[in-house]
């Protein structure tokens, strides 16, 4: 399967072409361009998908996985070595195809919703630059090729919030995300760096064969009354929390949504975010020999999920709402492998269930910002209080949103339904405390996705702006309808036969107790929603009015900005950063102007040595031989 | 003699020998082919002779070949140390096609090319001799048809003063360097390396006195402080093409026998040569920082910068070890592209309107935009910023000096690159930064021209990245078996 490299060189080609010609091309073939190298691309995935699949299992019944290239990139010691490869294993090839089908909806969209706007080459070329980044980084053989591709996705998306460079709030935006998401970074790298000093090695297929080993060499190693090994995991968790934007890191996404609705879909919702989760997941063989690490990825997973969906209940922005709900989506994949276990197929479940859910959360979340765009595209305004009776003049969209808000509140047929029910039976059986809590965040999210489908498509019946919206071009239509589609039926695909904790083929069967509830949950929550924004009415409001303390904590997102505001701008910055940038610019500084000072002089006192005159270069020349021998002569002998 | 010993000859000096070959076949396309043919093609023809002596005859084997008893040592390290030597010339050749080209130089076209490829040759015999005559004999025809390169230029005074200078600073270290060798063969009664190394063992006043001219002599063309006083004039007097192939080809050629003379000759002491480079490389590296800071004269100032990049290269010397060697090897290819895509800008430019000044580049940005891109990659890559090859290979030269417990030798070569830094970016600043209201015209750069600068460039960006090329002069170095 050697030509799975062009998976990744492709979009680096498209890059480089488009980017080098910029404004040299036409913005329609920048464009075009962009998208048939994507489609190449994902036809490239399916076909992978499609021969990794279908290859035959050995003899524990497990998908053999494949290394189809690897190049040695630097060597440091004998064990130490950086590669640069493909690792297909089921959960790469999983988001291969995952990755590839949002991105190649994204550039069709996007020829539509990016029309005539400046730049357009250049995002093009940002869009295949993010695509080949986080292709590399899911098909990483080793950690630190994950971290170098984990950098480049950052960078990427840093490029695409930024993307309306003029616009204060983007760039400020833009900011935000990259430092955030580098601070937690930072905790990654140091964790890559203490288990690769222990396991001495970065490979993923050693770690993850032998997971026990990073137990035996760390061995009598702690550090703060925690073994050394689970300090490494959970600094590399805080990494995968900060690109997750799990609590108390996830500030950054959802101001990330000042950037082009498709990249918030694609970078934002389906494919980056995830990623914190698929570092989990690659790792977790690793992450199961330090069951503390696992159970705080559980507790921060089950706040973040119960958080952002009350953040989400109240938001008016219809892009915050979907950043929020993609937090607290996130935050249940995240739940899910907190909870599992790799002993055998059904203590992993939360494994499976995870992907599953990662995957069909891709397909309808990068359909429920695809769908915001074109309203937004129609209606101008990211305000919930300039929409209203929408499903007249938008059917198309009205109806593949729809399907996204039913697939997210878990009604079945739909693909959520199968996914967030694997979730909740997997952390039912481990705890009912938090099987009751996630149960609720899911009868939350039914309610904020209704009223914000409600309050779109329903509300007002006439319709009062100086314009009637219009229903989106066909380049915009044609991605939501094929979401739309695979949302349908993405449920009925027997994941649990490809992708399972070990590897073993496990047949997905529903847990009746617990589908039961979560949807009846979600049909309350539902109808909830209809009672209070089906119709305009004040009920609204006056419930607002009733919890106004926490109706506006919840709106300003419980303060957590301003928290982290304070902390940095007051204590950090006036505290600790004053009196060393005080130290920098007068000692350090001071001492390297001497440095420079006394080398300026000592450079003016010698400039008579190169007088110009042979006479003195011949002597000079035969002086310093004879000198070095007679002082070699007086040292040594 | 059985024909057998000529066909040897043939297989084992096949670089020397095409080389040669090539040199003749262009004195006699010089000599009879029509002006008009020799304007248009024989520039190219030169370097497309130069690229085919490189790709038939220096891609290195796997054997080690000796001939003359041993004169004549050809290992797969010293191929590829041809190589590089090659791609430098290649890229020099290429820069100087529209200088050799004008109207003033086109009458000696056809002695430049030869001499340098003369030149080469000597290179070629300084790095395969196993014997100090061999060695002796390629310094000299490395050493002398360089002071007619740099004297070439018959309009300016300049130049005739360098190649005199040259021509007698030449001849004195030379005189030095013989009376060293002399002094080795009354010691051991024989000039082979091998049993010179046999002999040496013992520290004697003689050995010492010895290894000092010997030092003294190689360190000449390498410019090491305080045998450099030569270079500063010799490469602001000379054309720049030629300094280009002083500062970098004939220096690199000078570094690897250097590095060869000591490896086989002396590895038995390592402790006193180690000593005297040690010295050697503090006062090479300094001196030459605090004399680059105070240039004005591009040229100039790339001769004191050069002097000091000598200083490090040493280090891979001092290392002595397979990762010395690799590191060093590594470090004179990258600092070839880097080098010569600077002395690329200064040529193109001083060519089109004399100006070589450190002022006259103020805002160049404006009007040569690639040029001073170029330009900036280049002195980003001397400085040894990352991600530009210059970075990975001082990286690597001093992690081979550290593997070797020189930490404080290291220390302060790192303080010196934060001196260097200054001055290179003194560059950068004047064409970015410095306002100009009446900046260089936009000059356009010839093909030949072009084609070496976009190299020169490409492999600033290329080399470090593309760990490749360590990974295989690793392997190559660590056939030697030091």
């Amino acid at each position: 399967m050697e030509y799975t490299v062009f998976i990744l060189l492709l979009p680096l080609a498209m890059f480089l072409l488009l980017g080098l010609l910029d404004s040299k091309l036409k913005p329609r073939v920048a464009g075009i361009l962009g998208t048939l190298g994507m489609t190449v691309c994902a036809a490239l995935a399916y076909f992978t998908a499609y021969q990794f699949f279908t290859q035959p299992r050995n003899a524990e019944g497990v998908i053999p996985s494949v290394t189809p290239y690897n190049y040695e990139w630097l060597r440091f010691t004998e064990n130490l070595h950086i590669d640069l490869g493909i690792y297909l294993d089921p959960i790469s090839v999983m988001m291969l195809v995952v990755i590839t089908t949002v991105s190649l909806m994204v550039h069709i969209y996007s020829l539509g919703y990016m029309h005539g706007e400046k730049g357009f080459q250049r995002y093009y070329a940002f869009l295949s630059l993010f695509s080949m980044s986080m292709l590399g980084l899911v098909v990483a053989t080793n950690i630190f090729q994950m971290y170098i591709f984990w950098e480049l996705v950052g960078v990427s998306s840093y490029l695409l919030i930024g993307f309306y460079y003029t616009k204060p709030a983007a760039i400020a935006a833009s900011k935000k995300a990259f430092i955030v998401t580098r601070f937690a970074d930072l905790g990654f790298l140091i964790g890559i760096l203490i288990l690769s000093f222990f396991t001495k090695t970065f490979d993923f297929a050693t770690l993850t064969a032998t997971p026990t080993a990073i137990i035996t060499e760390t061995a009598g190693a702690t550090f703060l009354g925690c073994s050394v090994a689970s300090w490494a995991l959970a600094l590399i968790f805080m990494g995968g929390a900060g690109k997750s934007a799990m609590f108390p890191l996830h500030i950054w996404l959802p101001d990330a949504m000042e950037g082009p609705t498709p990249v918030s879909a694609l970078i934002h919702a389906a494919t980056m975010v995830v990623a914190g989760v698929y570092l989990v997941a690659r790792l977790f063989p690793v992450y199961c020999v330090t069951p503390e690490v696992l159970e705080l990825i559980t507790t921060v997973g089950a706040i973040t999920a119960l958080y952002a969906a009350i953040v989400a209940c109240v938001q008016t922005d219809i892009k915050r709402v979907l950043a929020f709900s993609t937090i607290s989506q996130i935050a249940f994949m995240i739940v899910a492998l907190g909870v599992a276990n790799d002993t055998d197929l059904h203590e992993g479940l939360g494994y499976m269930a995870s992907m599953f859910h990662l995957f069909t959360h891709a397909m309808f979340k990068a359909l429920l910002f695809l769908g915001a765009g074109a309203i937004i595209h129609a209606v101008h305004s990211n305000e919930m209080s300039e929409m209203g009776g929408l499903r007249k003049y938008m059917p198309i969209t009205h109806i593949t949103f729809l399907i996204a808000c039913l697939a997210i509140a878990g009604i079945p047929p739909f693909s959520g339904f199968f996914s967030k029910d694997e979730i909740l039976t997997a952390v039912m059986n481990k705890s009912t405390f938090w099987g009751i809590w996630m149960t609720v965040v899911a009868g939350l999210t039914a309610f904020y996705m209704f009223r914000l489908y409600f309050r779109i498509f329903w509300w007002k019946n006439t319709d009062c702006s100086h314009h009637t919206p219009h229903e989106a071009p066909l380049t915009m239509t044609l991605p939501l309808i094929f979401l739309a589609l695979v949302t349908c039926v993405a449920g009925f695909i027997p994941f649990g036969e490809l992708v399972s904790v070990n590897g073993q083929p496990y047949h997905i069967h529903l847990d009746w107790s617990v589908a039961t509830t979560s949807i009846i949950v979600a049909v309350c929550a539902i109808s909830l929603a209809a009672w209070l924004y089906l119709k305009e009415n004040k009920k609204p409001t006056a419930m607002a009015d009733a919890t106004r303390t926490l109706h506006t904590a919840a709106y300003r997102r419980f303060y957590i900005d301003e928290i982290y505001l304070f902390i940095t701008h007051k204590i950090i910055f006036k505290g600790i950063c004053a009196p060393i940038a005080w130290f920098d610019r007068h000692i350090i500084d001071g001492t390297m102007d001497m440095f420079a000072n006394v080398t300026q002089w000592v450079s003016a006192r010698i400039k008579g040595l190169q007088s110009g005159y042979i006479q003195s270069y011949v002597w000079i020349l035969l002086m310093g031989t004879l000198l070095i021998a007679a002082i070699t002569i007086i040292c040594l002998l | 003699m059985d024909f057998s010993q000529y066909s040897l000859i043939w297989e084992y000096m096949q670089s020397e020998l095409l080389l040669l070959v090539a040199t003749v076949l262009l004195f006699f396309i010089d000599l009879f082919a029509s002006p008009r043919f020799l304007d248009k093609w024989f520039s190219g023809i030169a370097c497309v002779l130069l690229a085919a002596v490189t790709a038939v005859s220096c891609i290195p084997g796997s054997e080690t070949h000796t001939l003359f008893g041993g004169m004549f040592i050809n290992t797969p390290m010293t191929t590829a140390m041809k190589m590089v030597l090659n791609i430098g010339t290649i890229l020099v050749l290429l820069q100087a096609h529209s200088w050799v080209n004008s109207e003033a130089c086109k009458v000696r076209r056809g002695e430049f090319y030869e001499l340098m490829f003369f030149t080469l040759f000597g290179m070629y015999l300084m790095i395969s001799s196993g014997h100090f005559l061999i060695f002796f004999i390629g310094l000299e025809t490395a050493s002398l048809p360089i002071a007619a390169l740099v004297a070439f230029n018959k309009q300016g005074g300049d130049s005739y003063e360098s190649g005199a200078k040259y021509l007698f600073n030449a001849v004195f270290s030379s005189a030095i360097f013989l009376m060293g060798i002399s002094f080795m063969y009354a010691m051991s009664g024989s000039l082979y390396f091998e049993d010179i190394a046999l002999a040496a063992t013992a520290n004697t006043a003689l050995f010492i006195v010895a290894l000092a001219f010997i030092i003294s002599g190689i360190g000449f063309k390498l410019s090491l402080v305080p045998f450099h006083l030569w270079t500063a004039d010799v490469y602001q007097g000379g054309p720049t093409a030629v300094t280009a192939y002083l500062s970098v080809i004939s220096k690199g050629a000078a570094a690897f026998a250097f590095l060869w003379v000591l490896f086989k000759t002396f590895s038995p002491s390592p402790e006193v040569w180690q000593g005297i480079l040690y010295v050697l490389i503090i006062l090479t590296i300094t001196l030459g920082n605090l004399f680059a800071i105070r240039q004005k004269d591009l040229k100039r100032f790339l001769a004191f910068s050069s002097i000091s990049q000598a200083g490090y290269i040493m280090l891979g010397v001092m290392a002595n070890s397979a990762q010395g060697m690799t590191a060093l090897v590594y470090y004179i290819l990258v600092y070839i592209f880097s080098n010569l895509a600077a002395f690329g800008v200064i040529a193109t430019i001083e060519n089109k309107t004399g100006k070589v000044n450190m002022d006259d580049y103020n805002g160049l940005y404006q009007t040569n935009p690639k040029l001073s891109l170029a330009m900036m990659l280049a002195m980003f890559s001397l400085a040894g910023i990352p991600p530009f090859a210059g970075f990975f290979s001082k990286f690597f030269i001093f992690a081979s000096a550290v593997n070797s417990g020189y930490y404080i030798l290291v220390l302060i070569a790192l303080l010196n690159t934060i001196i260097s830094l200054f001055y290179y970016l003194l560059v950068v600043k004047a064409m970015f930064i410095n306002p100009n209201d009446n900046p260089i015209e936009t000059v356009k750069t010839g093909c030949y021209g072009r084609t070496g600068l976009v190299i020169c460039v490409a492999g600033i960006l290329i080399l470090g990245i593309a760990s490749c090329v360590y990974g295989y002069l690793s392997g190559l170095s660590l056939t030697v078996g030091i």
